[in-house]
């Protein structure tokens, strides 16, 4: 047990009495999450892992046959300690519907997402937009800028993307601090702007 | 040049199946972000080595249950267990995310969030 731990830095650890906050990172491969969340974090950003059992059904298996597999599902995720005692944690995790109950269990109680997206394959993304509506997990969408990416206008990506006029597109470079925290302050707007949700 | 439009396909039957696991009501107790406080004078006589762990990691501060996940290398779903047993021996209290239901009908806390993140 003790061998297979590394031990937290020192001022890892939290007082107890802060209140915890949980914001969903999610996007395709390779669209910058990692980026995103090591950017903004304060920890040496963290992982951990679920396993997962999947069950693919007929169309998978030519012989029609049950055909369950387990897949490991690996979130990095960091932590920003903001003024007033509020902690909040970036969750990277990848948002297509097949890690369905990993994500479900991420979004229970979580206070929205940020959906990246990269324009060169935009489509990656749409999948993952619809798990989040699926989820009822409010999101914005967040277009990282990679060199030769085409640069399409706001109204194009919004109409591709279908997205209604209230959820926020923002360019931003995952790279960058400034750009990462005006992101996620367009997410936290937007929830401002939500109807409370009915208390079952 | 247009992007490639995207369908709503909110609607369509996917092509797989997760088996989701059901777990006991106390084990749902522990989110990703509850915080976690190691009780300092219980006996650790009877735990398990996992137990023992926590307990250990814990000892200088609170740590949220995703960090304990990811220090100790142990998945979620068996962490929660651990905890549940903790819990239940008096070994740890757990501080809840505020507010544990929906965050996002907190518009103070949204607002506290806002003020927070542009004061970076
Ligand atoms: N130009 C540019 N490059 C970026 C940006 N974000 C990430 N990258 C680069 O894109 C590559 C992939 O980024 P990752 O952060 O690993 O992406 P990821 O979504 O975590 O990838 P997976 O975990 O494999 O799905 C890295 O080489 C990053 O440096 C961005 O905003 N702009
Ligand atoms: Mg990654």
């Amino acid at each position: 047990m003790d061998s297979a731990h590394c031990d937290p830095a020192a001022g890892t650890h939290l007082g107890g009495d802060e209140t915890a906050i949980k914001v969903v990172i999610a996007g395709p491969f390779g669209v910058g999450k990692t980026t995103y969340v090591g950017t903004l974090s304060d920890i040496a950003p963290l992982r951990t892992e679920e396993v997962m059992t999947t069950a693919s059904v007929a169309s998978d298996d030519l012989r029609g046959l049950p055909n369950k597999t387990e897949t490991t599902v690996a979130m990095d995720f960091g932590r920003l300690s903001l003024a007033g005692g509020l902690v909040l944690y970036l969750f990277g995790a990848p948002g297509q519907p097949r890690f369905k109950s990993v994500l479900q269990d991420l979004a229970r109680g979580a206070l929205g997402a940020l959906v990246l997206a990269d324009t060169r394959r935009l489509e990656a993304s749409y999948p993952v937009m619809s798990e989040m509506e699926r989820l009822d997990l409010p999101y914005a969408v967040a277009v990282n800028r990679f060199p030769d990416a085409p640069d399409y206008p706001e109204a194009a990506l919004r109409e591709a993307m279908d997205l209604p006029a209230q959820t926020p597109l923002v360019v931003c470079d995952a790279r960058e601090r400034g750009s990462s925290r005006d992101a996620l302050v367009r997410l936290v707007e937007h929830l401002l702007t939500l109807d409370p949700e009915p208390i079952p | 040049m247009n992007p490639p439009r995207r369908d709503r396909d909110r609607g369509l039957v996917r092509p797989y199946v997760v088996t989701e696991g059901r777990s006991a009501p106390s084990r749902n107790h522990f989110d990703h972000v509850t915080l976690i406080i190691a009780q300092r004078d219980a006996p650790h006589a009877l735990l398990s080595p996992e137990g023992r762990a926590v307990l250990q990691l814990c000892r200088p501060g609170a740590l949220s249950v995703a960090e304990i996940s990811a220090y100790l290398q142990l998945p979620m779903s068996v962490l929660r267990i651990v905890l549940a047993d903790l819990m239940d021996s008096g070994h740890i209290t757990s501080r809840a995310p505020s507010p544990a239901l929906h965050p996002r009908n907190d518009r103070p806390l949204l607002e506290a969030l806002l003020r927070g993140l542009r004061a970076l």
